[in-house]
């Protein structure tokens, strides 16, 4: 390339000037609608209304106030204790079978991976009217611990897979020095195995909390007075003035947000990289 | 301390067979090495023995007591992975301390117990470090600390050394020996290094193909291989091999095509079953010395060759030399010149002379 005292060509300056261009329209891409969200999100209506001004200056939580006032307090909560719920089930089952997956050689253990895969390939589209019926018959329906369940279903196949990679991350050498100096299967996996893969899993289970607190379309189909927040928005809050709508918009991103800041660490060990 | 007996020892993977009856006898306090090379089956000994996997058919017997189906929490064992398997989420005190804790030992003893260890492997300033600020060789010691602090009947090493670089691997290797030697554990140690095999071991066991070649001190697998596969495997470069016809009715010899041996009277008399057969004849590289360097009062067999290589080492050199079409290697300790294409004779002992029959390759003498 160049020599040290010598300017590097300038064919150098406008591959920067091009990688910096593509980063900002990235970021800006995605930043943009999200700051402006929040922006209008918490601004006067005054403002908001105000054909010269485009940054709101003067803020209120009106907004949002009026916005839980209409109901979306209560899906809010409904929203959390679904994804709780749902967060609960699909670890109760997945948690075991992701280490099945990672620790056991057994028969059809690859045919059972591509059905655990392939249980996704199912629109919901099309399973949603069988399972209204279902639900109805066994009094499921426009309840939460259905929505729990629906969403349980979804999210199960991404919880085997993920903690079963997040498993195999852990040497199996260090649950093997577990029972060598003196721990049973249950100890080893308490103490060994799961402080080891507690970072990729607590970053799994909020993945999943936020694929169930995002999911609409089988929360606004099995439910009727129970909405969830995506649901309710999506029936009730998108017919309200536009001001309102970025207020839902607001919470429907905040714990995505909060996720990303708190997760970003552990979201790689997530996706199967070794712990070191 | 205890004696470990494995008798008849079988494991099966699905169709491969990887022990296929293994029988072994270590004695109370002796450090004994699983050697051979990888696929062996040593390393699954070692695992049975530690109760990491359990034998298809066999037992493991502990002193007296049958520990076969005894999880390894129960046999009071320990054992240094290749890979360490120093716990990540705990410091090095909590890694070496662990396995008292478990034990349920008061607070007071681990402490005495931790700082006993630590001292002996001189890691006695890294206790309130994590394992992932310690080198190789750091986690190494951490991973013996732990092994012997629970003062086990058998400490169990599967290639502790492997993963260090060559210059710390030799000065752990007398290490762990005069560790053991001090604390006087009965040790089983699997290597594929002969070396370490040689050094380290009071006796070593050579296995292949799931099964033990031969038992034997470091000195008696050397100079009295049991058949081709220990000949071959012990001793850097290579012991030479080559057919010869045995000849018993005239003149008594060795008939190897491109040249004979002449049979002493005892050689002869072991080799009377092998009139006009073909047997497989073994001399090691470093017996083999040009005719000008011999020892003086040394008398034997002579062969003649055209030099093909010559490796110069510095501490030893290594010639290659065709005879016909056979390849003898002969090294030379110390550094000498000869040049590619220069004719050599060399000279050997008799009494150095190894023959393994042809169809079994067990060792005849």
């Amino acid at each position: 390339m160049s020599t040290p005292g010598e300017n590097p060509p300038i064919r150098y300056y406008l591959l920067r000037i091009l990688f910096a261009g593509i980063v900002i329209l990235s970021c800006t891409w995605v930043l943009l609608p999200i700051i402006i969200s929040i922006l209008y999100a918490f601004s006067t209506p005054q403002d908001f209304y105000s054909p010269k001004m485009i940054i709101p200056l003067h803020y209120t939580l009106s907004n949002i106030q009026k916005l839980l006032a209409l109901g979306a307090a209560k899906a809010t909560m409904n929203s959390i204790i679904v994804a709780v719920m749902t967060v609960i089930f699909s670890f109760a089952l997945g948690l075991p079978a992701g280490y099945a997956f990672a620790r056991f050689a057994f028969k059809g253990k690859d045919s059972l991976k591509l059905l655990i895969i392939g249980l996704r390939m199912f629109p919901m589209l099309v399973i949603a009217v069988p399972l209204v019926t279902l639900y109805i018959r066994l009094g499921l329906n426009d309840t939460l611990l259905g929505v729990a369940l629906a969403h349980t279903t979804m999210a199960l196949p991404f919880v085997i897979l993920i903690t079963s990679s997040i498993f195999v991350s852990v040497p199996i050498e260090l649950e093997e020095a577990g029972y060598v100096f003196g721990l049973d299967r249950k100890q080893t996996f308490l103490r060994i195995t799961l402080p080891l893969a507690l970072p990729g899993l607590t970053a799994a289970a909020i993945f999943t909390f936020i694929m169930s607190w995002n999911e609409v379309f089988m929360a606004a189909v099995l439910t009727l007075t129970n909405r969830t927040l995506p649901a309710f928005i999506l029936t009730s809050a998108m017919a309200a003035p536009d001001i309102i709508k970025f207020a839902a918009s607001f919470i429907m991103i905040l714990p995505a947000l909060i996720f990303v800041f708190i997760a970003r660490k552990y979201l790689i060990s997530m996706w199967g990289i070794t712990v070191k | 301390m205890v004696d470990v007996k494995l008798r008849g020892l079988v494991k099966r993977f699905g169709k491969t067979v990887a022990l296929r009856g293994i029988d072994l006898d270590i004695r109370d306090g002796e450090f004994i090495v699983l050697l051979g090379p990888s696929g062996c089956g040593k390393t699954t000994t070692l695992r049975i023995i530690a109760g990491l996997e359990k034998p298809d058919e066999g037992r493991v017997l502990f002193g007296e007591k049958d520990v076969t189906y005894l999880p390894p929490k129960d046999r009071n064992v320990s054992m240094v992975f290749q890979s360490y398997a120093v716990w990540p989420h705990m410091k090095v005190r909590d890694n070496i301390a662990f396995p008292l804790k478990i034990r349920g030992v008061p607070q007071e003893e681990i402490d005495k117990r931790v700082k006993w260890a630590a001292e002996l492997l001189q890691i006695d300033e890294l206790l309130d470090r994590y394992p992932h600020q310690l080198s190789g060789g750091q986690r190494q010691r951490v991973a013996v600390a732990r092994a012997i602090v629970i003062e086990p009947d058998v400490l169990l090493m599967d290639e502790p050394l492997s993963n260090l670089d060559a210059l710390l691997r030799v000065k752990m290797r007398s290490e762990l020996k005069k560790l053991q030697r001090r604390i006087g554990v009965t040790t089983i140690y699997v290597t594929h290094d002969q070396v370490e095999a040689m050094t380290m071991g009071d006796r070593i066991a050579v296995m292949n193909a799931g099964k033990i070649q031969q038992v034997g001190t470091p000195e008696e697998i050397y100079l009295k291989p049991a058949n081709t596969f220990v000949a071959g495997f012990v001793g850097s470069p290579q012991m030479n091999f080559f057919d010869a016809t045995v000849r018993l009715d005239g003149e008594k010899l060795l008939d190897a095509g491109e040249f004979t041996i002449s049979l002493s009277d005892d050689l002869a008399a072991a080799l009377k079953d092998y009139n006009n057969k073909t047997v497989i004849v073994g001399i090691r590289p470093e017996y083999m010395y040009p005719r000008e360097l011999a020892p003086k009062n040394m008398v034997g067999p002579m062969i003649k060759g055209v030099i093909d290589f010559v490796e110069a080492l510095g501490s030893d050199t290594i010639i290659h030399l065709k005879v016909g079409n056979k390849h003898l290697v002969i090294k030379l300790s110390g550094s000498h010149h000869y040049r590619i294409g220069e004719e050599l004779v060399v000279v050997f002992s008799l009494d150095k002379l190894h023959i393994f029959d042809k169809n079994t390759g067990r060792a005849i003498i």
